[in-house]
């Protein structure tokens, strides 16, 4: 379906990335949003507290962030598509709420405005060393999405992506981005409403007493329903058979946590989005994402300036991992530099789907500034040397 | 030709679900008997009626009635209640938990929302310990009581919930155990009916941890104790409602007044503000 022509604020806007994710959130049909004031994410929820009383959306400042990450659940259990925003200390505290929807096949989006960590660390400077914690963060296996914009343009664009994806797949998506992206002003050019593709919430058909919650009829995901639909649903956090009831043994557990991990695994390849340039032939290929992937992609310039054939890949979608797009680079490239505003996390993802087929070096940080393109520079003739 | 007996609160429970797991003696299934009767004279169709719980033995709550029903995670049934009640002003929403989940690592939650007064029925079950996981000591455990986290007995004050719910803003607050069965069901008709933050406290008997452990007897023996030490005070002070080791019980409803909800202050002041530029709420597009 389209866009809400109502809602969507067409035209060419000159706004930071927070702006452009609150917007991009609004056009994707989000009306319910809950959150907590955090640096540097709080521009998200002052824009819609300014922006959902005059759409017809509803906006709550909650006591904490536990509270926010739940409260939006139970918002899309009424029916609502829903967002919470917040950034590291923040989102630690959100990690319960992220297996609760993750068992409960809730769809909603968390925004996390990255900064440097860990705890309080550095509340205004940027960093992207939530990467892991977004794939791992809450106890149990569960998988999710992510996906992680470099430009105030990404920002608008995919978190509407996010939002159609949560949708898709009944999991809750994380829209990773960084202090850097979220204060960064830039040129947003936001469609006619017409042109924005929206997921429509598929809510199931079936009458009362012929619908199970929790049971796959086609596909991969169980039909979505809402309070009020007659069904009488319970919807538990435990681990709960087709039923949605309780079910403590074994078997239960091996068949639900089987299927949430297979109904995003299964479309990894579907899910993963990315941008790739230069890397056939190259003698060294740069994967990064966020802030630092247009750090890298000037890097690049200076490097094939001097000569260096030098590729770049830029991920999107950071979960689930695509081993098979890493291995594709891999068979096409002499090595990689894996460039990321933390210590070292997605080359831990790079080096295990490369296998040793090439040499995978980091190019990290501890965060708080950016890397510097001539230090991706420099990397980049060590490397290929 | 005979028909089988059909107990009048059975189209509200999951009989698939029952037996239920809660021990012989204990409070919670009266107070659901209570809950169920108290649904149907409130007159609320079911499909406006969605309840929520948290975890413990009262978390489990949600899973028995026949319901749209939410068993979340502990000490946060309250704010998804919230997202729920905010986002489907229809219907009517309902929390039903236990103390430790609600005043402990829920209390502030629970704070926020009376100070809010968000449209919401609170029910507690306060059995005076955390009974699922053995008998630790809650923040309404009374003083020198053995939990099994304070064996040389409770050196901790405690909440009185009354107390603290007015404090907060709760336009609805009563207090009764599961002896007044009869009271109950009719403050509990009253909670359903009304706009804004209800309250009310259950004070129960956990036979297995809570009696047995401080050598108490046993549900039957706890009923007694109600029937005896309760004070029947409607419109008391909740500053008078603290509650001692077998002390006596001031039970009742203590707090009935107006105040306008989240919701409708949200509308007044956009309205106010923005005239006609107000979009108000009106669910999920």
């Amino acid at each position: 379906m389209k866009a809400d022509p109502s809602a969507v604020a067409t035209g060419v806007h000159f706004i930071d990335g927070d702006e452009a994710c609150a917007e991009g959130a609004i056009a994707a049909g989000c009306r319910f949003v809950a959150g907590y004031p955090i640096t540097p994410s709080t521009e998200v929820v002052e824009h819609i507290a300014r922006r959902f009383p005059k759409i017809g959306g509803m906006f709550i400042q909650m006591e904490d962030e536990i509270a926010s990450s739940i409260c939006i659940q139970g918002a899309v259990w009424a029916g609502c598509k829903s967002m919470t925003v917040t950034s590291g200390p923040g989102f630690s505290l959100m990690m319960e709420h992220v297996g609760l929807a993750a068992i409960t096949e809730t769809p909603c989006v968390f925004v996390n405005v990255q900064r440097g960590g860990p705890s309080t660390g550095l509340p205004t400077l940027p960093g992207q060393a939530d990467v892991m914690q977004a794939r791992w963060g809450s106890h149990g296996d569960y998988e999710i999405i992510a996906l992680a914009p470099s430009t105030p343009q990404e920002c608008f664009d995919h978190i509407i992506t996010a939002f159609n994806l949560a949708e898709k797949y009944r999991v809750p998506v994380f829209f990773m981005m960084d202090e850097c992206v979220g204060h960064m002003l830039g040129k947003v050019r936001i469609p006619a409403a017409d042109r924005i593709e929206i997921a429509e919430r598929k809510f199931t058909t079936r009458k009362p007493g012929e619908y199970l919650p929790f049971k796959v009829y086609e596909g991969d995901q169980p039909e979505m329903v809402k309070a009020g639909m007659g069904h009488n649903i319970h919807v538990t956090g435990l681990t709960h058979d087709e039923r949605g009831y309780p079910a403590m043994n074994a078997e239960a557990q091996d068949r639900l946590i089987t299927r949430l991990c297979r109904k995003i695994l299964d479309h990894t390849d579907e899910i993963a989005m990315y941008e790739e340039d230069g890397i056939d032939g190259s003698d060294v290929t740069i994967v990064s994402y966020g802030i630092t992937s247009r750090v890298a992609a000037r890097a690049v310039e200076l490097a094939r300036a001097q000569g260096i054939k030098v590729g770049l890949l830029r991920l999107i979608t950071l979960w689930p991992f695509s081993d098979r797009l890493i291995q594709d680079v891999a068979s096409k490239t002499k090595s990689l530099i894996v460039a990321e505003m933390n210590m070292g996390q997605m080359v831990l993802e790079v080096e295990r789907a490369v296998h040793g087929k090439v040499p995978v070096h980091l190019m990290g940080s501890a965060g708080g500034a950016i890397i510097e393109p001539e230090a991706i520079l420099a990397r980049i003739k060590e490397v290929a040397s | 030709m005979t028909t089988k007996p059909v107990n009048p609160v059975e189209p509200l429970l999951r009989m698939d679900r029952i037996p239920h797991i809660w021990c012989p003696g204990c409070g919670i299934g009266t107070s659901v008997n209570c809950f169920a009767r108290a649904i149907e004279k409130a007159d609320i169709p079911h499909d406006k009626l969605h309840v929520v719980s948290g975890i413990g033995c009262t978390g489990r709550v949600a899973g028995y009635v026949n319901l749209d029903s939410f068993h979340t995670t502990h000490g946060r049934a309250i704010p998804f209640a919230t997202g729920l009640a905010l986002a489907r002003p229809e219907a009517k929403v309902v929390v039903y938990s236990g103390d430790g989940d609600m005043f402990a690592i829920g209390g502030n939650h629970f704070i926020h929302a009376a100070r809010r007064n968000v449209d919401l029925t609170v029910i507690c079950v306060n059995n005076l310990t955390y009974g699922m996981t053995g008998g630790q000591v809650t923040p309404t455990t009374p003083l020198s009581a053995k939990a099994s986290t304070m064996p040389y007995g409770n050196f901790e004050d405690t909440f009185n919930l009354p107390n603290l719910a007015e404090a907060c803003g709760a336009v609805f607050v009563a207090r009764w155990t599961v002896f007044h069965v009869r009271q109950l069901v009719r403050s509990m008709t009253k909670a359903l009916q009304r706009k804004g933050f209800t309250f009310i406290e259950i004070i129960a008997p956990c036979p297995t941890l809570y009696q047995r452990r401080n050598k108490l007897g046993d549900g039957a023996a706890t009923l007694k104790y109600y029937k005896e030490k309760s004070i029947i005070k409607n419109g008391a002070s909740t500053a008078e409602a603290g509650l001692g080791f077998q002390s006596e019980i001031v039970v009742g409803e203590f707090v009935e007044r107006e105040r306008p909800t989240f919701t409708e202050n949200y509308a007044a002041r956009m309205k106010e503000v923005l005239g006609a530029s107000f979009v108000p709420y009106e669910g999920p597009k």
